[in-house]
């Protein structure tokens, strides 16, 4: 496949102002961003792929795409080379629609320089010509200032969870619980004692309602992965996992219509199982981001596992647990006993996916013919706003 | 378990100053006038949180700062048990004019914070920086 005529400009448009001291970045990018979408005869509404580069203010694309209420997006890409970022952007566009991973590619690029505003890489809370203004993160007057940290924003999603379904924390426990299991027969684990549910439940609080063993492990480490084409593939002597589908999303505070119950797991596991040709029920093992139980039990729910709010009976009484339950999760111990390394765990996730689909997880582990797998995993924070992001993977005879 | 605070003890937490932006400055000033300001979008009418020029909801810039009546209940809240500063509550607060805002509630026992407790805003005043919104009981 090449992207030679799969992609068109059809929007474009240059931003006036040479000296902007009334404005923020995060208003100049929204101002292009409409500028374009006009040009072009589109609307926001019609966005549903995000480009931006280091100047972006706030996190990743996330920040860009809750100011400027991007509602549709599920293809996202910060790939930062400096100045040339925008027109490589335009090239990783036109594979993505080349890929049907979106329609509509949104690229901005916006900064204040001559206002002392933010410029990639240098700090983003420098005031502009002595203003004292900062031209941060748009939200960050808002937020940061309340002490929002991991623990304190998934506890307000367990704790809504718990408030509209019902959710109890000897459920949430069971969690910890699976993942100890696990985490046993994994001589690298950080935590390979194992846990009972009275044990988590007894444990310290640290943010209502989540206890010292709700929480992931703080670890330092590492991860990588190859991916490969079919011929190179086909060329290597190690088992073959191919990768089925695979879907992304944004989920972000919407103006301020939020609803903690949920996550971008409603978005990309779809997205994800479509491409790939299965549900749910045919999955043989997942890989489920477990920064904290919540954060497992929202995205279990979000797939398709089981309904919205049936999580918790879901997860109880060892649910979880590998040739014991129905869905054996984070046969590595996950983050929550084995290892979250700079407090990302999306990687491992994948890793274990793949060792499961290898018939390489360790024997006590090991899922019986694990010919399908699911990675995910949620980054950013739960609470607050987060990117999604769902893999398929199939063991190759 | 092991609760680190009686939790009859009022909770209050010292906000930091917030970074304004040219886009922020007209809520911190009125802040600094006893006022809560929101955002109203004329285009669409409905409201939005945070404030910024483009309205999230219909994407037109003609947003318009309204002064709120300050109440609301609580969404969800989660008390973080240990802080340089003691325990603390994060929530998010439902206004009565419709966002979520995320905030801390203050001036509340740990008991006493509950999910639909209705509650009001308090302009706190930070250190070197305009008041910023926190939230108190009714």
């Amino acid at each position: 496949m090449s992207i030679k005529g799969q992609a068109y400009l059809m929007g474009a448009y240059e931003h006036p102002t040479r000296d902007a001291p009334d404005k923020t970045t995060a208003q100049l990018h929204a101002e292009s961003a409409k500028g374009a979408l006009d040009d072009a005869g589109l609307s926001f509404d019609d966005v549903d792929g995000y480009f931006c580069a280091g100047d972006a203010p706030g996190f990743g694309a996330m920040s860009m795409i809750d100011y400027m209420g991007l509602k549709n997006v599920r293809h996202m890409d910060t790939t930062e080379t400096g100045g040339s970022s925008y027109i490589l952007h335009v090239a990783h566009a036109a594979q993505a629609i080349a890929a049907g991973k979106c329609k509509v590619a949104l690229i901005t690029l916006a900064g204040r320089p001559r206002n002392g505003g933010n410029r990639p890489g240098a700090s983003m809370a420098g005031g502009g010509k002595a203003t004292g203004l900062s031209d941060g993160a748009p939200e960050a007057g808002f937020e940061s200032i309340y002490g929002g940290s991991t623990h304190n924003t998934y506890g307000m999603c367990a704790m809504r969870h718990m408030h509209e379904y019902g959710t109890t924390s000897e459920q949430l426990a069971w969690i910890k619980v699976a993942a100890s299991h696990h985490a046993q027969w994994n001589e690298h684990a950080f935590l390979k004692n194992v846990v009972t549910v009275e044990d988590v439940v007894n444990s310290r609080m640290i943010s209502d309602p989540l206890h010292l063993l709700d929480c992931c492990v703080v670890t330092d480490g590492g991860g990588a992965l190859v991916v490969v084409s079919p011929e190179i593939a086909k060329s290597l002597n190690r088992p073959k996992v191919k990768l089925l589908g695979a879907g992304e999303a944004p989920k972000v505070q919407q103006g301020g219509k939020l609803d903690l119950t949920y996550s971008g797991a409603v978005w990309s596991g779809p997205r994800a199982f479509a491409e790939a040709g299965v549900t749910p029920a045919d999955i043989k093992y997942a890989s489920i981001y477990d920064s904290f139980t919540i954060t497992v039990l929202m995205q279990i729910e979000d797939l398709g596992f089981c309904k919205k709010g049936e999580g918790g009976k879901f997860v109880a009484d060892g649910n979880l647990i590998s040739g014991v339950g129905k869905l054996p999760f984070n046969t590595d111990g996950g983050g929550l006993c084995n290892n979250h390394p700079t407090n990302r765990g999306g990687i491992t996730k994948v890793i274990e996916a793949v060792r499961q689909l290898r018939g390489e997880a360790h024997p006590k582990v090991q899922v019986p013919n694990c010919d399908l797998a699911i990675a995910h995993g949620t980054g950013g924070s739960l609470g607050v706003r987060h990117g999604a992001a769902t893999l398929i993977l199939e063991r190759e005879a | 378990m092991s609760d680190l605070q009686p939790s009859s003890e009022k909770m209050t937490r010292p906000v930091p100053a917030p970074a304004v932006t040219i886009e922020s400055k007209p809520f911190f000033d009125a802040a600094a006038e006893g006022k809560f300001l929101i955002k109203r979008c004329t285009a669409c009418g409905e409201a939005h949180w945070y404030p910024r020029s483009m309205c999230p909801h219909c994407h037109s810039d003609q947003t318009v700062w309204e002064e709120s009546k300050g109440e609301g209940v609580v969404y969800s809240f989660s008390i973080l048990r240990k802080s340089p500063t003691g325990p603390f509550a994060l929530a998010y607060v439902t206004l009565a004019e419709g966002p979520n805002v995320l905030t801390n509630i203050v001036d509340i026992a740990p008991n006493d914070l509950k999910i639909g407790l209705a509650v009001k805003v308090k302009l706190q005043p930070t250190d070197g920086g305009p008041p910023v919104p926190v939230f108190v009981p009714v």
